[in-house]
This record gives C-alpha cells, structure tokens and sequence, in this order.
C-alpha cells in the first residue's frame, strides 16, 4: 500500500503567526485566549476568544485581493504558503494535475455574513459589493490555494462542523494512499470570531466567561478561537525520491457516525472511531504514547471523550497521554484538528508533549494522563488525533514517527 | 404577580415537555417532565424572551449557576426574584 506523509505545515492562530511559533507556544504552553477586540463586543455575554492579533491583513494582500479574500481564506493562504514553501514542492506538468486540496470549514466567511447582514439590514443599504458570495462561500479558500499553487486535482471543501479538518486530513491521506493524487494540500481554517458568530454560540450557553480548561474539575465551557493549519500530505516514495525533509507520517484514519443526537457527544461512537483508526493503522493499542484530545472545556465532551479513551485502550488508557491544546488556541471549530495536527507533529518530530493549560482540579471522570499545564519531554512513536463534531460525527487520525 | 410568573413558567415548559400545563406540578422536575438538556436551553431562552431578563446559566455546571433548576417551583422562585430585580432596577 502507498504510504503518506507530511513535508510541510504551516499555520496562523492565536498562539502563533507560523507552525514553527506555534510549536514553540505549544512547548512553552502559551495561552492565546483573551479579552475579544471586535465591533459590538459590548453586547456579548461571552467577551473571550482566541483571537489573531497582530495581524494587519493589508500588509501580506492588496486591495483587490481583500476584496475576495475573507478572513477565513486569509489565514488559509498564509498558512499554504508556508507549509508548501517548507516542502519544496513546485506544482507543474504532471504533479499538477495529480495534486488537489481538501480543506475543513464550517462557517465560511462569517465575517463577510456579518459586515453585509449588518449593512442591509441595520444600515438599511440596498446594495453588497459585488463579491460578496464568492468571498464568504467556504469553498473560497480551498479554491484559491488551488488557483495560487496551480493545484488542478481533486479540490473541494468538507464542512462537519468540529470535525471538519480531521476529516478533510482523512480524505487527503485516503486520495494518496488510494492512488488517486501524488500531493495534497490539507488541513482547514476558522474565522467566526464576529459579533454573529460568538452571538450564536452564546445561544448555546457551553460558553465559559473565563478560560477553557479542559478535564479540570471546574472546567466551564469551551472557547473560540480563529486560524488556519496546512499541511503538504505526500506519497512517501514520492517524498524520499526528492530527498524531502518528512515531519511525520500519516498512517491511519477512521471516520464514524454516533447516529443519535445533534448535540450530545456519544462514547460508543467516538470509542469506535478510536478503535477503527487503529485498526486502519495496523496498530496494538499499546503502541500509541499521545493522543490530541478533542478536548473542548465543555462537562459533556470531556467526560464522554475520557471514557471513550479508556473503552478503547483497555489498561493501555492509563499508560498514555492525552491533552488538549484548545486551551491555549482554543476552539476553531471547522480548522481545529488542523491547528492540533501541530501537537502531533510536535509530539513526533520534537519529543514534546503539548500542554493542557488552565488545569486546576482532577476531575475522576477525566481520570487519564492529561499532561497538566506544562509540556512534557518523551519520545513517542504513535499518536492519535481526535475530533468529535456536532451531529455526532467523528474523525480520528493515527500518525508516526518517521 | 408571582401568580402570573407561575403560570407563564409552567405554560412554557408544559409546552417543551408536550404536556398540559394541568400536567406540570410544582414539584416536578425536570427529568421527571422528560426535558433534556436541549430542551432546557430551549426553554431558558423561552423564559427569557417572555419575561424579557437574563437567566444566568451555563449548561456545563447547572448545579453552580445562580439560577435553581432542581424543580419546577424552584425555576418559578429564580424567575420571580429575576423579574423582581428588573422591576426595582
């Protein structure tokens, strides 16, 4: 079977402006979750979030491309640059038309919805710029990394909510390993840090005020963040064939349906995706030392994933560690599992175990290894990814050392 | 007043619940009503549009929020100070 593996990563999110300081915050276990700078925040009952700050988008793109690039597709491109500029590769003839890109998002250029819902309708104008629709439909970024790079395979974007990265990373592996594509560009971005954006999760009310601090006893809710993580996914061969500098491989991916509620996570469903993931791997439980936790704050996703964990890995659960880097960067919803792709990378490449910040209180239904508040030095061969959306739809990633 | 605030509470979860508002007791709660956590949220936010306040509650520690949801009368009390601080504020 064709192997795959990753030769470039790049990112921009709360903790870093690059994949290689985001690995650096992650170590450092910087938190990047902070008083929100945005239009109406007054009206917010939630007023935290991990926001990119910093960034004057007028600096790296000009005028003509703002107008088409929402924030969303903004931190997309950023991250694309970087992570292709580390691989090396340049798409032309024949890898051209055997690579694409598969990228995860949920909420498409919210910030585009925003500025022109509120334009029509409190301002009461009868008139959007032009490219409105291609700037906030959430295929945009996907399709412009294609145009930017000549990437002429298989384009498209997944929206799964939570999930949507690891699964967009899931189908990227399955195209090399299948055959069907040389190179993939893959991971996914979030950009709802907007006073619509946070309204609607208020409404929820999973929201904490104060911090994400996930497994902790006084845990309170979750907390959003915004970014983007991609990642060059290539054919192995392909990679050693060009001497390439390979950061990890990628070697399994399960995807599983809880088929019960729209909300409320389900153990057996992410306990399957686990299982089923390792399965694909080829892996003994026993083989895996890390797993990124999806990990939210919440009461309900932590205790539910914990369980899930220890089903899973029988006794192995107490031997592993598991941590949850949403509470430095927070959640990005759609481009979360591409941002906690760079825990795992950091964990295989570098031997360091990002951090659960904000760790307070053990709680005994998160009764695992949860690497409290400060990163851990350990060489590990196997680690997990995990990702469980709203709609009870999961995604679990396996990858290993190279 | 309080009479008032007592039968719109039970009208709206009497409505979440699918029972007849005769149905819901004072002392119900609202597990034995078959209200899940959505159906909580929901009905907060019905609460709060009806009587035009903030309910303070986050779904990940109902047990700390200032707001008492361990039973039907208990929900009529937390909205009956909630509209009485609004009325004196």
């Amino acid at each position: 079977m064709r192997r795959v593996v990753i030769t470039g990563q790049g990112s921009i999110n709360s903790i870093g402006a690059s994949a290689a300081e985001t690995w650096e915050a992650m170590r450092e276990g910087r938190c990047g979750i902070g008083p929100l700078d945005l239009r109406d925040v007054e009206r917010l009952s939630i007023q935290i979030g991990g926001q990119v700050r910093g960034y004057d988008p007028e600096a790296v793109f000009n005028r003509q491309q703002i107008s088409l690039y929402d924030r969303f597709t903004q931190f997309t491109l950023l991250s694309a640059r970087e992570a292709i500029a580390q691989s090396g590769l340049s798409f032309v003839g024949d890898l051209a038309a055997r690579s694409g890109v598969v990228l995860g998002n949920s909420g498409g250029g919210m910030n585009t919805l925003d500025e022109n819902y509120r334009s029509v309708y409190e301002e009461g104008k009868n008139r959007v710029h032009p490219f409105v629709v291609p700037k906030l439909m959430n295929n945009a970024a996907a399709s412009h990394v294609s145009m930017e790079f000549n990437l002429k395979g298989p384009t498209f974007t997944v929206a799964t909510a939570c999930a949507s990265s690891n699964h967009a990373m899931g189908l990227a592996f399955q195209f090399i390993r299948a055959g069907m594509a040389e190179a993939m560009i893959t991971g996914g971005s979030e950009s709802m840090l907007c006073f619509g954006g946070v309204k609607a999760w208020e409404g929820l009310r999973v929201m904490s005020k104060d911090a994400c601090r996930p497994f902790s006893a006084n845990r309170n809710g979750m907390v959003q963040g915004e970014g983007a993580a991609i990642f060059v996914f290539e054919e192995y061969e392909h990679a050693r064939a060009r001497g390439a500098d390979i950061i990890a491989e990628v070697i399994g991916f399960a995807m599983t349906s809880d088929a019960s509620d729209i909300v409320m996570p389900s153990k057996q469903g992410a306990a399957r995706a686990i299982a089923e993931a390792l399965k694909d791997a080829g892996l003994n439980p026993e083989e895996v030392g890390y797993i990124n936790a999806h990990g939210t704050g919440t009461a309900a996703n932590d205790k539910t994933e914990c369980a899930a964990v220890a089903d899973a890995f029988g006794h192995h659960a107490d031997n592993l560690m598991i941590s949850s880097t949403k509470s430095m960067h927070g959640h990005l919803i759609g481009g979360t599992g591409a941002v906690e792709l760079l825990a795992c990378t950091l964990a295989l490449r570098q031997g360091v175990i990002a951090p659960t910040i904000g760790y307070e209180e053990p709680d005994p239904e998160c009764a695992l290894d949860v690497v409290p508040n400060v990163a851990r030095e350990v060489r590990v061969e196997v680690v997990l990814s995990n990702a469980f959306a709203f709609g009870g739809l999961n995604a679990v990633l396996a990858l290993r050392r190279v | 007043m309080t009479e008032s605030v007592r039968d719109r509470v039970i009208t709206i979860i009497a409505e979440q619940a699918v029972l007849e508002p005769g149905d819901v007791k004072m002392e119900s709660t609202l597990e034995d009503l078959g209200i899940d956590s959505l159906g909580l949220v929901e009905s907060i936010f019905a609460i709060e549009e009806a009587f035009d306040i903030q309910v303070p509650f986050n779904a990940n520690e109902p047990e700390n929020s200032e707001f008492d949801i361990s039973s039907v009368a208990a929900i009529v009390d937390a909205v009956s100070s909630l509209v009485a601080e609004q009325t004196h504020s």
